[in-house]
């Protein structure tokens, strides 16, 4: 069943998958009505479908151009920080409201180059940009060196982390240590609602579905076929004409930008945007939801983001100091165990089954379970 | 003029010379064999013409005009160099027409109808005698297997250069005839084909000339059977 689920060529994983998001927009709807799921329930669902489309954004570089960053959180935080910029815009012009941001800022008024940003289009397109600016230098750059492996994963760890000692820093200009807060309104709806929670939830849930819908365009159509040949012999497929850099960059950029629109959908569901977004732990912490859901299977990436934070969400209430503990065992699990995350698990099981078959112990085999 | 001609390059890895002042020059139409014990060089020399590794001094011209030594691999591939590679490097995630097909077409912008790159790639998959095979992963296929499906995936490219690194490394004998009749029947005017092999027999029944190397250097050029008669490369090779 979890093979069917994964799988990437047969359909049906994708499908079942499309099909759950379908269920949760409709009660997402129902909520709108006032008959749904209650605001906290559906703040959850929103804040789980923004990591899945993040974990997306790492599969498609890492399971499909075996490229692993261990930096994603940068593009994740680009389009938060955005956001939140836009947000307290926004509520600024909406409701005339000083935002506490600009006091401890100490400043009167916002400084020139937010001009704009209250209007949304504009905020999305400027955080794009900027995540897709960022990504081109850094792809570009490291590709063209031949920098790859193990030395991607640490130059983007290396940045994430630059990026985040840079925020703490008060005179940076984004709320330094404290972040931004105080986000009072969205797209002129009251934040905190119940409403606006919905539409939030709502709006990450079909932006996943878009997401994966277009990441699945992409690698199984000719592209697709390209970068998986770049994930097994790059060498080869240099000399064989293809321009890899240009392949790799491309694939980087629009993974950038995925993570910067889940970024987007993210900040506004927990009310807040500090460096802590940048912590290096964050970002190897997508690794791991892909890893667990199984790399190269884009469908996989989803549900291991899902399954991982929905497990943290439960825990941070049940037993919040043992996260870490559980984090590094799934670590462990997942190195040691299953390299292919839970698509070994499916098919260990498989194997399980066959050989209980094999061995005639009828009585394990579903199939074969009688009266 | 030479389809390939290099010219005096040395070749270093830190302090040891692996090639060492060789020059050697390939027509078209011609059918050379490399040999020589390993370590001699054979592989480094292709690395050099395929632009993977960079002479230390000298330079690879190919076709009189290209430069090889300063271009980049793409650019080197796009000229109509191909290269077999000593260790079968295919793409296991794909399947062998998928492989023959990134082979046909040699960029990342589409430049063909899909049908016909495929059906190209399947006229290439049938000359190797792959073509049941069309849509098997190639991370499926055995060593033989993969040699074959490598030699038609660099077909693909039409290549004016072909440089094969040991094709019959780990065949059994009758697939080793197979690949000498294969190898033979892409002899064209306009074509030079570069083969380096460890099995002597192998390279007689195919190689126009041959070209013994021995550590880095040039030790015999001929003919096969002045090859087997020359005294220093009894001493080096044969006569182990
Ligand atoms: N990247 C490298 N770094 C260091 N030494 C190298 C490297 N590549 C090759 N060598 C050395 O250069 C020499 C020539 O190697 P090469 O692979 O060209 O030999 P070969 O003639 O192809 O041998 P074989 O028949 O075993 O394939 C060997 O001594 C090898 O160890
Ligand atoms: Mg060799």
């Amino acid at each position: 069943m979890i093979r069917s689920l994964l799988g990437s060529s047969g359909g049906t994983g994708f499908s079942l998958t499309l099909a759950a998001l379908a269920v949760t927009a409709a009660l997402l709807v129902a909520t709108l009505a006032g008959v749904g799921p209650s605001g906290f329930l559906v703040n959850i669902i929103g804040q789980l479908a923004a990591f899945a489309l993040l974990a997306l954004a790492l599969d498609l570089i890492w399971g499909y151009l075996g490229i692993l960053s261990l930096g994603h959180g940068l593009f994740f935080a680009i389009g938060g920080y955005v956001m939140a910029m836009h947000l307290l815009m926004h509520s600024f012009e909406t409701t005339g409201t000083v935002p506490d941001f600009m006091q401890f800022m100490g400043w009167k008024e916002f400084p020139a180059y937010w001009a704009g940003l209250g209007v949304f289009p504009y905020a999305l397109a400027v955080a794009l940009v900027l995540a897709g600016v960022v990504a081109l230098v850094t792809g570009w750059v490291s590709f063209r060196s031949r920098v790859g492996g193990v030395y991607f994963a640490i130059i983007t760890q290396a940045l994430v982390y630059a990026a985040m000692l840079l925020m703490f820093r008060n005179d940076t200009g984004f709320g330094g240590n404290n972040g931004m807060t105080g986000f009072s309104v969205i797209f002129g709806l009251r934040m905190g609602t119940e409403t606006a929670s919905a539409v939030l939830a709502l709006a990450s849930v079909v932006v996943l579905a878009l997401g994966l819908v277009a990441t699945r365009a992409l690698v199984s159509g000719r592209l697709g076929r390209l970068m998986l040949a770049t994930r097994d012999d790059e060498v080869r497929l240099r000399s064989l004409g293809y321009d890899t850099i240009v392949l790799k960059t491309g694939v980087w950029v629009v993974s950038a930008l995925l993570a910067a629109i889940a970024g987007m959908l993210y900040v506004p569901q927990v009310g807040i945007v500090n460096p802590r977004i940048l912590s290096p732990e964050l970002s190897l912490e997508i690794a791991v939801w892909v890893a667990i859901g199984g790399r190269g299977h884009l469908v996989g990436a989803v549900i291991g983001a899902v399954l991982v934070n929905a497990l943290k969400f439960w825990l941070s209430f049940a037993a919040p100091d043992v996260w870490p503990f559980i984090l590094s065992a799934l670590i462990v699990l997942v190195v040691l165990v299953f390299p292919n995350g839970l698509l070994d698990l499916s098919r260990g099981f498989g194997a399980l089954k066959a050989r209980m078959r094999r061995e005639g112990v009828a009585s394990l085999d579903p199939r074969r379970a009688g009266p | 003029m030479s389809a390939l001609l290099i010219d005096d390059i040395s070749v270093e890895f830190g302090r040891f010379r692996a090639i060492d002042r060789l020059s050697l020059a390939i027509d078209y139409g011609e059918i050379r064999g490399v040999i020589g014990p390993n370590g001699a060089g054979k592989t480094t020399v292709l690395d050099v013409v395929s632009g993977i590794t960079r002479p230390k001094a000298g330079r690879v011209v190919l076709d009189g005009g290209l430069e090889i030594t300063r271009a980049s691999e793409t650019l080197i591939a796009r000229s109509g160099v191909r290269r077999k590679f000593q260790k079968p490097s295919v793409f296991d995630a794909l399947t062998a027409a998928e492989n023959v097909a990134v082979g046909v077409e040699g960029r990342l912008r589409r430049t063909a109808p899909a049908a016909e790159v495929r059906r190209r790639a399947l006229d290439l998959l049938d000359a190797v005698g792959l073509a049941d095979e069309a849509d098997r992963q190639a991370g499926e296929f055995s060593h033989g297997q993969k040699q074959w499906l490598e030699i038609a995936m660099v077909l693909g490219g039409d290549p004016k250069v072909l440089l094969l690194d040991e094709p019959v490394a780990g065949l059994s004998d009758e697939e080793t005839e197979k690949t000498a009749a294969l190898v033979r029947s892409l002899k064209r005017p306009d074509r030079a084909i570069v083969v380096v092999e460890h099995d002597m027999g192998f390279v007689e029944t195919i190689a126009d000339r041959v070209t013994v190397l021995h550590e880095g250097r040039t030790l015999f050029e001929g003919s096969m059977a002045g090859a087997r008669a020359d005294a220093r490369v009894i001493e080096v090779y044969l006569g182990r």
